[in-house]
This record gives structure tokens, sequence and C-alpha cells, in this order.
């Protein structure tokens, strides 16, 4: 065998199978023959059979913005959910276990289940048509045979389809079952009849704990945060039954009695926090449109009520503990920021780090939680339909990967602001006001299940992301965000040989904020093979790195560092040298599928990252947030984490642009993360999930620096220059359109840095060079020799 | 010295038919858990406050074995006093007794080597059973 698999040799028939149209409206048992034969036939492309030579400069370059979609042909992407919702590791499903052993690629499931959509299917009907066996909802890729009757693609069972189901609401008349939406799109949504609520559908409800500890006080937080619940109030979503109610806390806990039928907020103190208890059950959790001028009274007034406050303690547990009680009944939102290190009462932590002390790889214990009350209380909270949310601004350490635990068992999210300060660090109090306006703002599901429904003969093996893990396939969700994403592997458990497609549905069942039970389904189907060379083909080289990072985070946990960063590094050695014995006959050359041409760049990347680093400076607190970060990022944000993207912008041409709303926007290359790339003259953004990084050279044109910055030369460019100045001229323009472009991408909130050649934040962003040789790590080159040395 | 000898292996009997069921019970509650018939926080609530008796019980027939010097049936339970300690020295962070972690038990690895080890055990136990009657029969007859 050459360069090109036997793969290719399905290539003729590909263009016969674009052409046919996929939705063929009959009814017909031959359907399902030719749907499974289409999607045989479009498995293979030409491009990802090659195999390329990764040390041959031309393959060099770097991945591309949509590079997670492309292991589906064009025609599977339309049937598909987007990839950025769901999406699998592999493209080409091998058809069994053993030949899935063989290729060494990681097989599994990454959603992103809550995603805010434009444009999705809202589907109103009193009956549901679903498996009556598995309770697959009905899909896309069921078949429908004679007299009326559909099989299931998950377990094949034949159901009935019923008389509604024929019944088109928008031209009043019946007619075939293919023109629902249900099989038009494979990600839709139902509102949801009684039969899908246990009670009925819970309220929207938060409770907002304070921490108003002096430390608290001190960074000056709270007037700000209680200024942006304030402000965004009416923007929170809920209907007129929309619960809120606030707590604070230091060495005790304070609850809030804001009914409008009194003058002003009653504040209430429960000192005996060991044992907490509600001193006025029915007052502390309010409606908040009904009692809106006393929650704006309250929050004018929280700020200057512990002001001069000298209470270094803080009871966080108890708070906790407090804020489940005031939901216990309805189940919603708790909302903790804390500035430091829980010290008294229930779940209080002991300092863990040592500083200066260099951290053994391979000691995992203090990444690891120091006590289960956390955890214990999560599973409290999952029980009773709470989730709690933590901000954590804290400057020194504060046990994060213990007090994470509450976020991540009860499916709540997890944000870190180290070193806020209101005036000492304006770049986090940026990031502070839009992640927690969005937070605010965001669309929020609560009493939420999520099931995985796979083809028979898969099954999911481990679940990566915030959730409890309730049976099988089942994911206690109680509150989902559109912010976090989910990972799953799968495993091979029956041979697949005459499936033809292996299918996942997702569907998420939850409760929206004006009381509907809604259920959000997500399909996606994939050809099965029993070719290697076509699993290879079929590979998602980002994918395979995100599933891997989130196995590389489980690994530093249990085992160690080390073990955690040898298993990438077989990862990559093992898939590409099983690859190589199969394709064979090139020697000194550094083979790769084309579909897998990326992923050592990834790994590379990956070992580079913070998480994984050997030797890495960063606290145990960031470590941890960094880790937990890995699991639950959405894909686009988690990849360009990775691997960042570099863009020259003293060059930047039109070419290519795209226009939105807001009009024109250039897409310039995107340029391999080496210092080679970067010129004394250039101005270059770094696009790095998290934040941006304008790197200005040394000897850039002054006219560039002045239509960008707004002054004179480089000297005088502010250090701490927070957005771009909005200058009217087409340069200033068309980067920030650029910039506004790629933030409005994502919802996380990512700042703006704009650096010199002898800026402090430097050093951050010569670490993203991702190709580059670093102190400890091998560069690009290196490490594909490394690589090759491995396998031969 | 007869005595006290048939005496030790009735108590082996009767405490290996009781670690058998302790076994038997553990393999039915994964499989319920496997099966979706029981939830992992229940399935943990009713399996951790058995791990620490079981182990008690164990060690206890063990310390009988000790005292009459009876070398096979010591020597045969040491490994697994041995990895009884080390599973439990390596147990996740738990404030209560017991093993199982309702967070991680879901997990495919952990499911399956919560399986395997009662499998593994069954058979253990159902081997010791065996022996002890025999050692217990020969023991009367001597």
């Amino acid at each position: 065998m050459g360069t090109q698999g036997p793969g290719v040799g399905l290539m003729p028939n590909m263009a016969g199978a674009n052409a046919t149209p996929y939705m063929n409206n009959q009814y017909g048992s031959n359907q399902s023959n030719q749907l499974q034969n289409q999607m045989g036939k479009l498995s293979v492309q030409q491009t990802a059979t090659q195999a390329v030579n990764l040390l041959d400069g031309r393959n060099m370059l770097p991945p591309q913005k949509d590079d997670i979609n492309s292991s589906l042909t064009p025609d599977m992407q339309k049937k598909n959910a987007r990839a950025n919702i769901l999406c699998c590791t592999l493209s080409n499903v091998p058809e069994n276990d053993s030949l899935l052993k063989k290729c060494k690629l990681p097989f599994g499931i990454l959603v992103h289940p809550f995603k805010d959509l434009s444009n999705l299917a809202v589907i109103q009907s009193s009956t549901i048509v679903r498996c009556r066996s598995c309770r697959t909802y009905i899909n896309p890729f069921v078949t429908f045979t004679e007299s009326r009757r559909w099989r299931c693609n998950m377990c094949y069972r034949i159901n009935e389809v019923p008389e509604e189901f024929c019944y088109d609401p928008t031209t009043k008349s019946y007619g075939e079952p293919t023109r629902r939406p249900e099989i038009k799109s494979a990600t839709y949504e139902f509102i949801a009849p009684s039969e899908y609520m246990l009670r009925a559908p819970q309220p929207a409800a938060y409770v907002f704990a304070f921490d108003v500890s002096f430390n608290a006080i001190e960074t000056g937080y709270l007037k700000m945060a209680c200024e942006l619940i304030k402000d965004n109030l009416d923007k929170m979503p809920g209907d007129s039954r929309a619960l809120i109610g606030f707590l604070t806390f230091n060495k005790s806990v304070n609850f809030y009695n804001l009914r409008n039928d009194q003058s002003q907020p009653h504040m209430l103190i429960v000192s005996d926090i060991d044992d907490i208890f509600l001193p006025a059950p029915e007052d502390l959790l309010v409606n908040l449109k009904e009692n809106k001028e006393m929650i704006i009274q309250f929050l004018d007034s929280l700020p200057e009520t512990f002001a001069s406050t000298r209470d270094i303690h803080s009871a966080t547990g108890a708070a906790m503990q407090a804020a489940l009680k005031l939901m216990t009944a309805t189940g919603g939102r708790i909302t903790i920021f804390q500035t430091t290190l829980p010290s008294v009462g229930p779940g209080a932590l002991e300092n863990r780090d040592e500083p200066g002390v260099k951290s053994n790889p391979k000691d995992t214990a203090k990444l690891n939680p120091a006590t289960d009350f956390y955890k214990k209380l999560a599973l409290d909270c999952a029980a009773d339909q709470v989730s709690v949310d933590i901000f954590q601004l804290s400057s020194q350490y504060a046990d994060c990967s213990s007090l994470m635990c509450a976020a991540k068992y009860s499916g709540g999210c997890f944000s870190y602001f180290p070193n806020f300060h209101i005036s000492r660090n304006r770049a986090m109090v940026e990031k502070f006001e839009n992640d927690l306006v969005r937070y605010i703002t965001r669309k929020i599901g609560f009493e939420a299940v999520m099931r995985v429904r796979c083809t028979k003969g898969l099954s999911i093996h481990t679940f990566h992301g915030n959730f409890f893990v309730r049976s099988t396939d089942l994911l206690s969700l109680p509150n989902v965000n559109p912010d976090s994403a989910f990972g799953m592997q799968i495993s091979i458990e029956d041979n697949l040989t005459d499936v033809g497609l292996a299918c996942f549905q997702s569907a998420l069942l939850y409760t929206s904020s004006r009381g509907e039970r809604r259920i959000r389904v997500h399909n996606l189907a994939l050809p099965v093979t029993k070719k290697m060379n076509d699993v290879y083909a079929g590979a998602n080289a980002s994918a395979i790195a995100l599933m891997l990072s989130k196995m590389a985070v489980d690994r530093t946990l249990t085992a160690s560092l080390g073990d955690a960063r040898e298993a990438l590094l077989n990862a990559v050695v093992d898939c590409l040298g099983v690859y190589k014995s199969v394709v064979s006959g090139r020697s000194g050359e550094m083979i790769a599928p084309n579909s897998l041409k990326y992923l050592p760049l990834y790994i590379l990347s990956l070992l580079k990252q913070t998480s994984f680093r050997l030797g890495s400076t960063a606290n145990l607190d960031t470590k941890c947030y960094e880790m937990q970060q890995l699991k639950v990022m959405p894909f686009d944000v988690a990849l360009l984490t990775i691997y960042p993207a570099l863009y020259s912008l003293h060059d930047m041409t039109d070419e290519g642009a795209i226009t939105t709303k807001s009009g024109s926007v250039p897409q310039p290359p995107r340029l391999i993360l080496s210092g080679e790339k970067l010129s004394r003259v250039g101005i270059f953004l770094m696009d790095a999930g998290q934040e941006f990084y304008i790197w200005v050279g040394k000897d850039a044109a002054h006219a560039d620096i002045q239509c960008l910055f707004g002054v004179a030369n480089y000297e005088s460019i502010p250090e701490d220059m927070g957005a771009l100045p909005i200058l009217d001229n087409s340069l200033s323009s068309r980067v920030r359109a650029l910039i506004d472009y790629l933030q409005s991408e994502r919802t996380n909130h990512a700042n703006l840095y704009i650096l010199r050649d002898n800026s402090k934040m430097r050093m951050k962003f010569i670490t993203k060079l991702m190709n580059d040789r670093t102190e400890s790590m091998m560069s690009y080159h290196e490490f594909l020799i490394h690589i090759q040395g491995q396998i031969n | 010295m007869a005595a006290f000898e048939v005496s030790t292996f009735i108590l082996a009997v009767l405490i290996s038919v009781a670690l058998i069921f302790f076994a038997v019970w553990n393999i039915i509650a994964f499989d319920d858990l496997k099966t979706d018939y029981k939830n992992p926080v229940d399935l943990c609530n009713s399996l951790n406050p058995l791990v620490l008796p079981e182990y008690g019980v164990h060690i206890f027939m063990c310390l009988f074995f000790l005292v009459g010097l009876y070398w096979t049936a010591l020597i045969w339970n040491i490994p697994l006093i041995a990895y009884h300690v080390h599973r439990y020295t390596n147990r996740p962070v738990m404030s209560r007794p017991g093993l199982y972690d309702p967070t991680e038990v879901m997990n495919g690895n952990e499911m399956s080597r919560c399986q395997k080890e009662g499998w593994v055990k069954l058979a253990y136990y159902l081997i010791s059973f065996f022996f002890y009657l025999y050692r217990m029969m020969s023991a009367i007859l001597a």
C-alpha cells in the first residue's frame, strides 16, 4: 500500500451518493438500506485517507477554526447535530472492540447540550413519539417501514407511528411523517406534556450568598456585585413566580427578610453555624417581582452595612447549608461569592499550600479535596434540585480543589478570579464584571436530567463534566447552564457488524425559567467500518485532543502528573505507530493520517499547559481551576486554550472577509505559534480562548501604532491599556471588528492585554508559543523527532 | 487442644458462610446498580456500613488461626488481609467508614473493578469454606 489507503476505492461512488437527496420522502423498507449505503459510502474522504509526512515543512500549518467539523463529509455535517454541540472522536466507528483497541484511539463523544442556539426547532405536541422499549426519541435516523411503523435506530424495535405524527399543523393536513421537524433536523426541542413532570415545574429560584469577611470587603467586590445584580434584576431569567433570596456570611450567617411590608430590609443573624437553621423560614426567599423595591434597597445598603467589619472568618459551609435549606422545597440556584479560605463551622478547610516548596509531581493529594463535606453537600443539593455556583475571588490559597466539589457534583460552575481587587487589578475587575453579567442574564434550565442513548452494543464508560451520574446513562443536572460541556468515553460491548450506523442521542429534560418542561434532543449518526484505515481517516484530531485532555486530568488526580504526561505522549506514539505499521513502506518519515496531522501538535500543547507542565510555578488553586476548566469548557474555547490562534495585524488584508450584522470582519490566516513568525516590525493578535494578547514589535511602524493605540510611539503604549481605543481609521476599525467578532463567538469574556517587549505579562504570551522550545519542553520539531524515535 | 481446633474450624465455617453472604450481597448490589435498579447514593449507603464489619469478622477468624498456630489456614488468609488493608488505606476521602464513593462508582473502571472484586472474593470465600469444612471434619474425626 502506498500513500493512499484502500478506502479511496470507494471514491467513485461518492458523487452519486452526494447527488441523491437524503430525505426521499417515501415510505419503503429500502430506505433503511439506502440510508446506510449512503452513509457507508460517504464515510471516507479522499484527503483524510492520505498519509502525510509531518516533518515535511509544508504540513506544518496551524489547525484551522472549523477543524472539529472536518472529519465529517459535508453531507453528514448537514444531517447530524453540529460538531460544536455533539461530536465523536471517531467519525467512522470501528465495528468491534478489538479493532478499536488495535487503533489505539480514544472513543468517546463530546456534548454541549444547552448551548445557546439561534435557530432551534421547537415542537409542541400532545404526544412525543418515542421507542417503546428503549425510550429513544424519534429522530432523523430511524427508518420508516410499511404500514405506519418505524424502526428504532438504537434498539431496532418496530414501533407504531401515531396518527397525530402525520398531521402537519402548518398545512393542517395529514401527510408523510418525514415532514416533521423531528425527522428533518438532528437538533430539536419538545415542549413536554405533564407526563414529563414529577411535580409542577419549579419557579426560577436564586439565592446569592456573599462573603462579608474583612478580606472580602477589602477586595471591594461586594459593592460591584450588588450593583451588577441590581442593574440586571430585570434580565434575570424567570416569570412572575421567580424567587430570590440573599445571605451573607462571615463567622455567622446572616439572613435577610425582604418582604415589601416593612420599611427596610430586616437582617437576621444566626451565629450557631454548627447547626444552622432558618430564623424565619417563610420570609427569606421572596418573590422577585413583588418585592423589587425592597431588594433594590437591600442591594444598595448591603456594602455599607459591612464596610467596617473586622471579622476575618468565613463560614462558607454553613452558608451553603443554609442556602440549601432555603431552597429544599423549590430547587434552584445558589451563588456563592467567596474571597478567602472557609475557616469556621462545617466544611472549614486548612491551608495546604506550601509556597516556595516545589510541588512533587507524584504528590496528588493536594490536587484532590481535603474533605468530603462539599461533595456530600453537593449530593444533598442534587437530590433537592439545587446547584451551587461559586465565584472564587481569593488572592491567597483558598483550597479550590475542596470547595470546587460543591459545584462539580451539583451541576454548577466554578469561576476563579485570582487576585481580584477593585482598584489594584483592573483586568480581573473587567473579567468579573463581564462574566457576572453573563452569568446573571444567561439562560438557565432547572431540575434537569440528561440521558445519552447509544446504539445497542455501545455503552458509556466514563463521564467528564459537572454533574452527578445517577445511573449508567443518566446525568442529574440540578441546573443546566449554556456554558458548560460534557464528555463521555464510550466502550464497544457487542459487535456492531450488522448495524450500519452507530447513533448517539442526548436528551436533556429541563424546566425553563418560564416554567415550561422542555426536552432538547441532539442526534449524531456515524457509519460503522471494519477497516482500520477508515477508522484513521475518520478520526477527529480536535475531539481526540479534548477527550485526551479530560482523561489526562483524571489521571493526574488519581495517579500522578508524571503518569498523565506519559499517557498523553503514549496516546500519540501508539496511534501513529500503529498507523505507520499499517500503512508502512516508508521509513525515515514521520507519517500520520491526514486526519490526525494536528494530533502531535495538540498533545505537545497539552503537555505545555499549566495543568500538565512539569515544574510549573503556578499555585495549586490555579492548577486545579485549569484542570477543571478542561473538563467543562465549550469545545471551541477549549481548543483555543490548548492551541491559541495567532494573527498578524499589521499586514491584514480584506481577503476572505466575512460580513456580519455589524459590518465586514477581516479573516486573517492563522499563523503557527512560533517566535519566528513574530517580527520586530509587526503587530500580532493572539486569541487564547480566555484572553486576547496584542503583541507589538519593537520596531513596529509608528503609523500603525498611532492608528491602533492612539499614542505617538512604541514607548508610550500604556502598560495596562484594557481595550483598544475607538479610532476612526481603517486599521483600528478592522482590528476592533476582528476582536469583537472573535469575542462574539464565545460566551466567556476574554480580556485584551497589550504587550510590549518589557511588559510583565510578556511571559504569559511567550509560554503560549506552543511550537517553540521552552526550558523544560521540546519544540514541535523536536517533539516529532522524539515521537519518531519512540515509534521505531 | 483438639477441642479448640474443632471449635475454631466450626467458627471458621460459620464465618465464611457469613463472608460468602457479604460477597453475594456486594455482587447483587453492583448488578442492581448496573441495571438501574439502584442509584449510586443508595448503593453506597447500603454497602459502606458493611465494609468494616466484613474486614473485622475476617480478621477475628484469623486471630483464632494465629492462636491455634494453624499455619496453612493463616497463610491462606494473609494475602486477603493485606489486600483489605491496602484497599482501605487507598479509599477516597470520606468522613464516614466505607469504601464506595457515590460519585465514583458509576465510572466504568471503578464499577468493573468492584464487580470483579466481588466475584474474586466470592470464589476465595467458597474455597475457604470447603477448606475449613475439611479441617473441621478431620479435627472431629481425629
